[in-house]
């Protein structure tokens, strides 16, 4: 099996901010919330990306944000995806008025915009990590809910299906066992797509002061942190950008070569 | 001409419905969860007897059924009560923030729409060739990076070091005269139009493409018709319903961009109000914005399948 640069090229990216996530404390030269140096120094030899607004190293904040950020995007998109695609498969198996109260909710809820909703909701909860992960997750559940669902319908006639059933074989047999292993490969190339939403949108809720709390480091709290040095010509506060754009095209590349794959091997997009 | 009218009448009916359960959605999110808002408006070193007043203040010793009615009530004649950390009227306040953004939107609408359209034309006249490869490739990295740090990124090169316009919207003031207005938001106004630039581009050239392969279009051609005609005749007024869609989707998804621009640009409008006061806990304000919101995006889908049942006979006459 060949892999393409492109693909190649986003697989290490990835891997890289992967490695760099869960081993932070063993790479970073300083702790996240240590003092070390004066407000906003220029990069040097003793930090490679200068200092922050508060005099914390830097490159430190970035490696142990980005171990916040991954941490919640990732564990968001697996909330997201179990809860989406189980309620998918079941209402595309059950049918009928189940299929219908659920997939109109679904429409309800995607009616309002995504980050208009979450800060409904964030002004009542706690501002915590469960929290974000749980209004996150549930909230794109809604996106992979509509693809699962588009899918198993699909699956659901197919004539091994019919022969399951006819065996007598229970709804979780036909869930598990049949729609899942078949509707795994589009589901897997949206999950990178949900990935890089999750990143970006905990990256716009932390900026915005209403995800992960100070002293804890991530991407959008970090510019929020530096995002006074703009004004006096210091670029701190634009190194989460880097971090996240290239995250992002990186799962971009990976996504889309799965998704290439699968489309040759199937025919199409389940 | 009668099955338009009510299919009209139809979707408008549903728009509203949605709204009717819209609010009901934002209400129920601000209740339901798990915490009393009390509680987390005072902190957890409150004493009972000052929750017992905020409580009773709120309403919340009533039912939510009956609390849910009267805010609705207020909320459809235009007064949504007054903000808990300020004490001043949110209707007066929204009044006066609705008209900032609305003002940021408009110009930032005026700027991307036809620069989208025009760059979706060419991507479509130049497919697969470099015009074409560049503003994919552009797209792909515009939608990689959150809306704020697009906002930063500008910031820092076009009004902190090139200094052609204020870095900040602060100086904004509604009464100043139009040039002065435009020059203080000009910047969020490049921002917003990065932003939806991409989406709308990728959408419309996606839209013509569909168009330009329908065999409708190869009969046009191989009967020997000129491009003009083709495109006049035959692919416009297809083309039409698809890009009109496309425009206001994006401009409903302006209107949530909005929220962080202006956040980043500190400029005053409804989305920093919103922001602000879901870090204070303001509920009574966050339900108000999150209601207008929600209703200017769908209102904006609403008119989006209004102008494609106009446009589009097909959809007129469902089998």
């Amino acid at each position: 099996m060949r892999i393409p640069v492109a693909a190649a090229i986003g697989l290490f990216f990835t891997a890289l901010y992967f490695l760099m996530a869960i081993f932070a404390p063993l790479i970073a030269p300083y702790g996240v919330a240590e003092v070390v140096g004066g407000v906003w120094e220029p990069s040097s030899g003793d930090y490679l990306l200068g200092t922050d607004s508060i005099g914390r190293d830097l490159l430190s904040r970035m490696i142990y944000g980005g171990r916040t950020t991954i941490f919640i995007a990732t564990a968001a998109t697996i909330l997201s995806f179990t809860t989406g695609s189980i309620l998918g498969f079941l209402a595309a198996v059950l049918g009928g008025w189940a299929d219908q109260l659920m997939s109109r909710f679904v429409d309800l809820l995607m009616s309002i915009p995504t980050l208009i909703f979450a800060l409904v909701v964030l002004s009542v909860t706690p501002v915590t990590i469960p929290a974000l992960i749980l209004v996150m997750g549930l909230l794109d559940s809604t996106r992979v809910y509509r693809l699962a669902r588009a899918v198993a319908v699909d699956i659901n006639v197919m004539d091994y299906v019919e022969a399951a059933k006819l065996r007598g074989e229970g709804r979780g047999w036909i869930i598990f066992r049949e729609i899942l292993p078949n509707a795994l490969s589009p589901l897997v190339a949206e999950m990178g797509l949900r990935f890089i939403f999750m990143v970006l949108f905990v990256s716009t809720l932390s900026f915005l002061g209403l995800g992960v709390q100070p002293p804890a480091a991530d991407w959008g709290g970090i510019v929020k942190e530096n995002a006074e040095g703009i004004v006096y010509g210091v670029g701190a506060a634009l190194y989460p950008a880097i971090a996240i754009a290239t995250l992002a095209i990186s799962v971009n590349l990976v996504a889309d070569w799965v998704l290439n794959r699968t489309t040759s091997l199937k025919g199409g997009r389940g | 001409m009668g099955s338009v009218t009510r299919l009209l009448a139809q979707r408008i009916a549903l728009g509203l419905l949605l709204l009717f359960l819209v609010s009901i959605l934002i209400f129920v999110g601000t209740i339901i969860l798990p915490g009393d808002v009390a509680q987390s408006i005072l902190g957890q070193s409150a004493t009972p007897e000052a929750l017992a007043n905020l409580r009773a203040e709120l309403g919340l010793n009533e039912p939510a059924f009956s609390r849910y009615f009267s805010w609705l009530g207020g909320a459809i004649t235009g007064d949504f009560g007054t903000a808990l950390t300020s004490g001043l009227d949110i209707t007066t306040e929204i009044g006066r923030r609705l008209g900032n953004t609305l003002f940021l939107a408009f110009w930032a609408a005026i700027i991307a729409v036809p620069l989208a359209i025009f760059l979706g034309l060419l991507a479509v006249r130049y497919r697969e060739r470099w015009p074409d490869k560049l503003i994919s490739g552009v797209t792909l990295a515009s939608i990689s990076i959150p809306e704020f740090l697009i906002g930063y990124v500008v910031m820092f090169y076009i009004g902190v070091k090139l200094r052609w316009f204020p870095s900040t919207a602060v100086s904004y003031r509604p009464d100043a005269d139009l040039l002065t207005r435009l020059d203080s938001i000009a910047l969020p106004v490049i921002v917003l139009t990065l932003v939806v630039l991409a989406h709308m581009m990728r959408m419309t050239r996606a839209a013509i493409l569909n168009v330009m392969q329908s065999a409708y279009i190869e009969t046009a051609e191989l009967k020997g018709l000129t491009m003009f005609t083709i495109i006049r005749k035959h692919a416009f007024p297809n083309a039409v319903s698809p890009i009109v869609n496309v425009v206001m989707l994006n401009l409903a998804y302006l209107v949530v961009g909005v929220v962080v621009i202006e956040v980043v640009f500190v400029y005053p409008g409804m989305g920093q109000y919103l922001v602000d006061h879901v870090s204070k806990r303001d509920v009574p304000v966050v339900q108000a914005c999150g209601l207008i919101f929600a209703a200017v995006y769908i209102g904006l889908n609403m008119v989006a399948d209004i102008v494609s049942i106009l446009s589009n006979p097909r959809l007129r006459h469902p089998k």
